[in-house]
């Protein structure tokens, strides 16, 4: 044995270290991934020996491997050995190791659960520790459930140093085995008055992410929260405990109303730029929670937009970006607000930094208003110009479309100028967002009446000049718009002015290389116009001009016939038939015209983009249900080959179809009008109001549009958007003349005409402006009965959903933490049990104190398992009713921001980490004297703490106004070292100004 | 909550990387070279935050070396903006050589910053401490 020792001893000089790896990888750069495979073999040749200090080398050189790229999960096992190491040296790499390559899918990591529960139980905290480290990388669900008491005990563990990472590592359990949650949850309360600010800052961390998801459960913690967030000095634990608040605070207003106060002296007091960043935030939040109607609150919008400002001002990017990330905050809720700084956000357009565009644009989406947005567009239309990548153009145009179509275009004025606008942005080249723009000039064309005809008008000089949108682009998205122009040219091809025009251009060959898609939709409204023209044609007593457009259909059709789109296809030689049909009547001086535009009669009303989901299943009807029987396995594998003679065979069915004629193919429409009308599942057109009017004659019901003729129905050309600019601005001087002549009649003198003297826009109110055209703006359809929840943005598969468990109600002996049963529950609670001697004293304080602890729990439990929760929402009620605790920060006046910032960094960290230094002394050397006297004390407080608990349950209605001021109290720990301060937190910020 | 932290020079070498997550080691790679591309690719004249995918990137260069955090978007910039300069302090403090023969020993430190996620600790004496008793121990 010893030999063999020996052996490994000197085998190991032979070995690279992890040191001789990195080197070597340097060295052979050229033959990279060679070198390193026989690196791989030494190292498999290494983990083979039994010295478990060469495997614990190999292991070492394999974290590093595994970091560069390679797999390492076949040396799972040779990991877990060297986790069982009893050196720590070697225990830690085989952690370090396992951290960066265990996850759930390892199967050997079962086989750890042992080794990691002594290690948790080692008399040395470093071995818990580092145990504790890996187990939040690769806590399985298994491990979680196996060791969640284990880990519970852990969090009352003499050492701060393990209570923390103990706290931190829950977290991760509660989410793999969440039933470990509500037996964990009162000492993780506990946590948050411990006596260690690190540990109270990882219960604090703890209870944020848990709240974060499932606020409602943790609004009892409020008052706690409140008392660390006035008390801490901590800036990383105040920006945890705020932001904790901003989920909180939508649940509950009026604990909103109580944090303004002490919110707004932070924000004034802290040179701190992530807290202040924090605090912004928080407050956004409150205010959001909060009813408009409260005046008084405008003050601390204020006072965050005016802090906002300074950070966007300020030279440094970062702040800037951050400060239009959290104005875009308040913009959702005070715009007004936020629109007074529009320079400010309109520079930042201008910014190098293309993050910070971004976020201006963000702001620029609240911020217009029917005076501004022409002229905002406008500036963003030459930013789309000067652009120089794509990406940032895409999303100049996304917003451009968001900017004007936002809450139902309320802010567009003039819809030919947001037509024109839109046909401008199809000379974009390269954009992906074609299908954007199509969807928005349909989406106006369908739903605002007012401007089909200016929008066909645009619609077919763009189909005229589709090759210029259609060659240069192959491939890109703009021809998407094609889409749009030729449904509007079909659907509403009475208002065009030169049908035979466009019919021409929808036909030319060229057509044929756009995307099937598209080509589709050309076939469909070719016929719409083709009847039209006919129609137009008869009435005009013209049968020589209705043939030649028949012919010109017969000659153009085939070319889409032969396409290789199913679709086009398709329609095509559908079509193809009809047209050649008609043909023979109109050979026979039939007139048609009425007949064929019957195929297209009826409206087209926009459907909400939901609406199908949201259509009621019937009673009675089970949709999982099979219609027929399943298909056999073997069906479905000759589906496919099937598939291509299926096309061919539908062709030729086609073809032989009967020609149906006129007679038959109303008794067709009929009998599916017929069947429609029974068809549950038909959206039906009668009930919803705003569809009712095409059913009835007559006009009345139609809202009246007022076209302003100031503005030309038909520019020549390709509309110039700036055309509007300038005749908008007309427009609404015109509009001030009339309303200053009638304020004069009525001889108002006030004040408003002095600024409107300077034609200012900025000092128009919104509602004085009237809109260039009286549009009805047609709302999506909903079918009847629809169902008003939205139930379908909630993911069934979040993690999360398993912690929303209520927190407040007793815990039920069946929901106790599983504990090992070859130990009894004693032991498990007290992991220093084989502790140095030196220690042993304490070894049993900490059982009594858990002893009594329990024995605390059973009598609440036996008290008032009912009036607990009862209790706790009472408590939050009179807290929240009473006026907020004094802030203990004498919020200096004037923020002396400037002059912290300034101050030497040293002096930041230091005070705090003196004192925390000494508390490591403390316990490092002289800890014996000191545990003893604050485990006097603690178990002193403890009695106390029950008693009292005692006398609370009895006069609990009369007593709460004690319960604020008898806390702290309680807490020995904030007795024995009082806190600095909150002036302090000046000086202790993890501030941005240490760092430099 | 922090999903990941990277090491990374500027030849876009991975020096050192921890996520607090699981992600598959083939898209480790995938997501380090986008992540390393992204920082690079930004100017000094940027702000140090990235919106990438579905979370945030935060990151600082040194002479050579980039620091790359990946946080959810709930997460403090400004907060994690400060933490790596206070990992680098304490790098500092601690190397007197070459930090890449010594990777385990950053591990080390930066678990004891960070876990779960979350930072637990910021103080320079007590994240040494642990280090420190272990260099006493392999002396000895």
């Amino acid at each position: 044995m010893a030999l063999k020792m020996v052996k490994g001893s000197i085998d190991r000089m032979f070995d690279k270290n992890l040191q001789d790896l990195v080197r070597g990888i340097r060295n052979h750069k050229e033959d990279e991934a060679k070198y390193i495979s026989q690196c791989i073999d030494e190292i498999k040749q290494e983990l083979k020996q039994d010295n478990i200090a060469v495997k614990a080398n190999a292991v070492c050189k394999l974290t590093y491997l595994q970091m560069l790229g390679y797999d390492i999960s076949w040396a799972a096992f040779n990991i877990i050995e060297v986790m069982s190491a009893s050196k720590f040296t070697f225990k830690r790499i085989g952690y370090l190791a396992a951290s960066q390559c265990f996850h759930e899918g390892t199967d050997v990591i079962m086989l750890t659960t042992n080794q990691i529960r002594k290690d948790l139980s080692s008399p040395s905290q470093y071995d818990t520790g580092v145990a504790l480290t890996g187990l939040s990388c690769f806590v399985t669900p298994d491990l979680a459930r196996d060791l969640a008491n284990d880990i519970m005990t852990l969090m009352s563990h003499t050492k701060p140093y393990i209570r923390k990472k103990a706290v931190l590592i829950m977290y991760k359990v509660f989410l793999k085995y969440p039933e470990s949650l509500r037996p964990a949850f009162p000492r993780l309360k506990e946590k948050l008055e411990d006596p260690d600010p690190g540990v109270q800052s990882a219960a604090v961390n703890v209870i944020c992410e848990l709240a974060r998801r499932n606020p409602k459960n943790y609004l009892s913690l409020a008052p706690l929260f409140f008392k660390l967030m006035t008390s801490s000095t901590n800036n990383w634990v105040l920006i945890k405990i705020i932001k904790l608040f901003g989920a909180l605070t939508p649940l509950e207003p009026r604990l909103g109303k109580k944090l303004i106060e002490p919110l707004t002296n932070l924000i004034h007091s802290t040179s701190a730029m992530s807290l202040l960043y924090e605090c912004v935030n928080t407050v956004i939040a409150v205010l959001i929670s909060l009813s408009s109607g409260m005046p008084n609150h405008s003050a601390s919008i204020q006072l965050c937009v005016q802090k906002l400002r300074i950070l966007i001002e300020d030279s440094d990017q970062n702040l800037k970006y951050l400060g239009l990330l959290a104005m875009s905050k308040i913009l959702r809720t005070h715009p007004k607000s936020v629109q007074a700084h529009k320079d400010l956000v309109l520079q930042c357009l201008d910014d190098k930094d293309e993050s910070i565009r971004l976020r201006a644009l963000d702001l620029l989406y609240g911020m217009v208003s029917k005076k501004n947005l022409v002229e905002i567009v406008k500036k963003l239309m030459s930013h789309v110009d000067k652009a120089e990548g794509t990406t940032y153009r895409d999303e100049l145009l996304t917003k451009i479309i968001d900017i004007c179509s936002q809450c139902n275009y309320q802010h567009i004025t003039n819809f030919q100028w947001y037509i024109s606008v839109l046909v401008e942005l199809t000379r974009l080249e390269g954009t992906r967002h074609g299908h954007l723009i199509a969807a928005q000039m349909l989406d106006v064309a369908i739903r605002v009446k007012a401007i089909r005809k200016f929008a066909v008008s645009q619609m077919s000089a763009l189909l005229d000049s589709a090759h210029l949108v259609a060659s240069s682009t192959q491939r890109n998205g703009i021809c998407e718009v094609l889409y749009a122009a030729a449904w509007i040219c079909g659907e509403f091809s009475e208002h065009l002015q030169e049908p035979h025009q466009t019919l021409e251009a929808m036909l030319r060959p060229k057509v044929t290389t756009l995307p099937g898609h598209i080509q589709a939709v050309y076939v469909q409204n070719v016929v719409k116009l083709y009847a039209s023209i006919l129609q137009q044609k008869e009435q005009a007593a013209e049968p020589e001009a209705a043939q030649e457009v028949t012919q010109l259909m017969v000659d153009r059709l085939p070319q889409f016939v032969q396409s290789a789109d199913l679709e086009v296809q398709e329609r095509a030689s559908c079509i193809l038939q009809l047209v050649k049909h008609i043909q023979k009547l109109q050979a026979k001086d039939v007139p048609v015209a009425e007949e064929v535009s019957a195929l297209f009669a009826g409206e087209l009303n926009p459907v909400a983009p939901k609406a199908q989901k949201k259509v009621p299943v019937p009673e009675g009807l089970d949709l999982d249900a099979w219609i027929n029987e399943p298909p056999s396995d073997s069906e479905s594998e000759d589906e496919k080959p099937k598939a291509i003679f299926h096309d061919e065979e539908q062709r030729q069915a086609k073809q032989r179809q009967p020609e149906a004629d006129e007679e038959e193919l109303a008794r067709r429409r009929e009998a599916r009008k017929q069947e429609q009308a029974n068809n549950p599942f038909y959206i039906k057109s009668s009930p919803s109001p705003q569809k009712r009017y095409q059913d009835v004659p007559g006009v009345e019901h139609i809202p009246v549009v007022q076209i302003d003729l100031s503005v030309p129905l038909k520019v020549p050309g390709m509309p110039m958007s700036d055309q509007y600019v300038k005749l908008e601005e007309e427009r609404r001087h015109r509009q001030r003349l009339e309303r200053d002549k009638k304020r004069k009649k009525k001889k108002d003198k006030d004040k408003k005409g002095k600024p409107r003297r300077h034609g200012s826009l900025h000092t128009e109110s919104d509602d004085d402006l009237a809109p260039a055209q009286q549009v009805d703006i047609v709302t999506e359809e909903m079918p009847e009965n629809a169902l008003p929840s939205d139930e379908d943005d909630k993911d069934p598969n979040d993690p999360y959903r398993a912690l929303d468990i209520d927190l407040d109600k007793p815990l039920a002996d069946s929901e106790k933490l599983p504990v090992q049963k070859h130990r009894n529950a004693e032991t498990s609670k007290s992991p220093e049990k084989e502790d140095v001697p030196v220690v042993e004293k304490k070894v049993k304080k900490p059982k009594k104190k858990d002893k009594k602890h329990r024995e605390k729990e059973r009598e609440k439990k036996e008290k008032g398992k009912e009036a607990r929760v009862e209790k706790e929402g009472e408590d939050l009620d009179f807290w929240l009713s009473t006026t907020p605790l004094p802030a203990a920060a004498p919020a200096p006046e004037e923020p002396g921001v400037n002059a912290v910032i300034t101050a030497p960094k040293e002096e930041d960290e230091e005070p705090q980490r003196e004192e925390q230094g000494d508390e490591e002394d403390d316990e490092d050397n002289e800890r014996d004297p000191e545990k003893k006297s604050s485990k006097h004390k603690k178990k002193k407080h403890k009695k106390e703490k029950e008693e009292r608990s005692k006398d609370k349950k009895k006069s609990k209605k009369k007593k709460p106004p004690g319960d604020e001021a008898a806390e702290p109290v309680e807490n020995g720990a904030l007795d024995e070292e009082p806190l600095p301060v909150r002036a302090h937190v000046q000086l202790l910020p993890p501030g941005r100004e240490f760092l430099h | 909550m922090i999903k990941f932290f990277l090491m990374v020079n500027k030849q876009g070498q991975t020096r050192l990387s921890k996520y607090y997550e699981h992600v598959e080691i083939n898209k480790r790679t995938l997501l380090e070279t986008e992540v390393i591309k992204s920082c690079l690719s930004r100017s000094s004249e940027q702000c140090s935050f990235i919106e990438f995918k579905d979370f945030k990137l935060i990151y600082r260069q040194y002479a050579a070396l980039f620091i790359v955090v990946g946080v959810n978007d709930t997460e403090n910039e400004m907060a994690i903006y400060e933490f790596i300069h206070n990992f680098v302090e304490v790098l500092d403090e601690y190397f007197s050589r070459v930090i890449m023969f010594n990777l385990d020993k950053v591990h080390i430190i930066l678990d004891e910053m960070v876990l779960n996620g979350c930072i637990v600790e910021t103080n320079r004496a007590r994240i040494l401490a642990p280090l420190l008793i272990l260099d006493k121990m392999s002396e000895s």
